[in-house]
């Protein structure tokens, strides 16, 4: 899966900073500031997502993608393989 | 309950071989104090943590420590994709190929198998835990 794709980079960044926000609101759930980042980030993400899944197929799967395309979800490269 | 998501956690995109650097990498992967040992340890601790927030947090370290499993064996599959038999074995690599050809496996640096068991931590309490 190439990030050189733009939306998938963005897409990437966004999971990144998600992910260490979550850990950090597990040891301090009540801090305002990081609750504030972490909705943002979370509905940015979401929407980053909702609108590659149209253009591109889905990014997961088991029915929890906007867009279920079985097709592309098997012949799409996947993220272990080296791109151009 | 978990899902796959088909990015990895941060890009990687390896075009120079080099076995010498998979060889010691895959101890990352499958040895004593690699990903996957940690992300069994935190989600196997996570049942008998006695808070919520350790629970939750074990649970999300455990599950973000399956990405990083992720991310080493991309590295280790890429830089060895390419090798011929003759440079495996070359790199001390023969063995692996006799057992498990190109494909990952859960060694340490010098080919044992996932050491799980000595890493168990005990008294399995929870603040040697954590």
């Amino acid at each position: 899966m190439c990030p050189c794709n733009d939306n998938l980079k963005n897409i990437m960044m966004y999971q990144f900073c998600a992910i260490d926000l979550n850990l950090y609101l597990d040891n301090f759930p009540e801090d305002k500031n990081a609750r504030e980042d972490y909705s943002k980030v979370s509905c940015k993400l979401t929407s980053l997502i909702h609108e590659y899944e149209k253009e591109h197929g889905p990014l997961t799967n088991f029915g929890s993608a906007f867009v279920e395309e079985p097709n592309i979800w098997v012949n799409q490269p996947w993220p272990w393989e080296n791109y151009e | 309950m978990w899902y796959y998501v088909k990015t990895l956690e941060y890009p990687i995109n390896l075009k120079c071989k080099d076995l010498n650097m998979a060889k010691y990498l895959i101890t990352q992967y499958g040895g004593p104090d690699g990903e996957l040992g940690a992300a069994l340890r935190y989600l196997d601790q996570r049942y008998t943590m006695p808070t919520g927030k350790s629970k939750a947090l074990l649970t999300d370290i455990g599950t973000e420590e399956m990405a990083h499993v992720e991310m080493i064996a991309t590295m280790v599959h890429q830089l060895m994709e390419n090798a011929t038999i003759d440079e495996l074995k070359k790199a001390g690599l023969g063995g692996n190929y006799a057992d498990h050809r190109k494909a990952l496996f859960y060694t340490d640096a010098t080919g044992n198998p996932c050491p799980l068991k000595l890493r168990h931590f005990k008294p399995a309490l929870p603040l040697v835990y954590l």
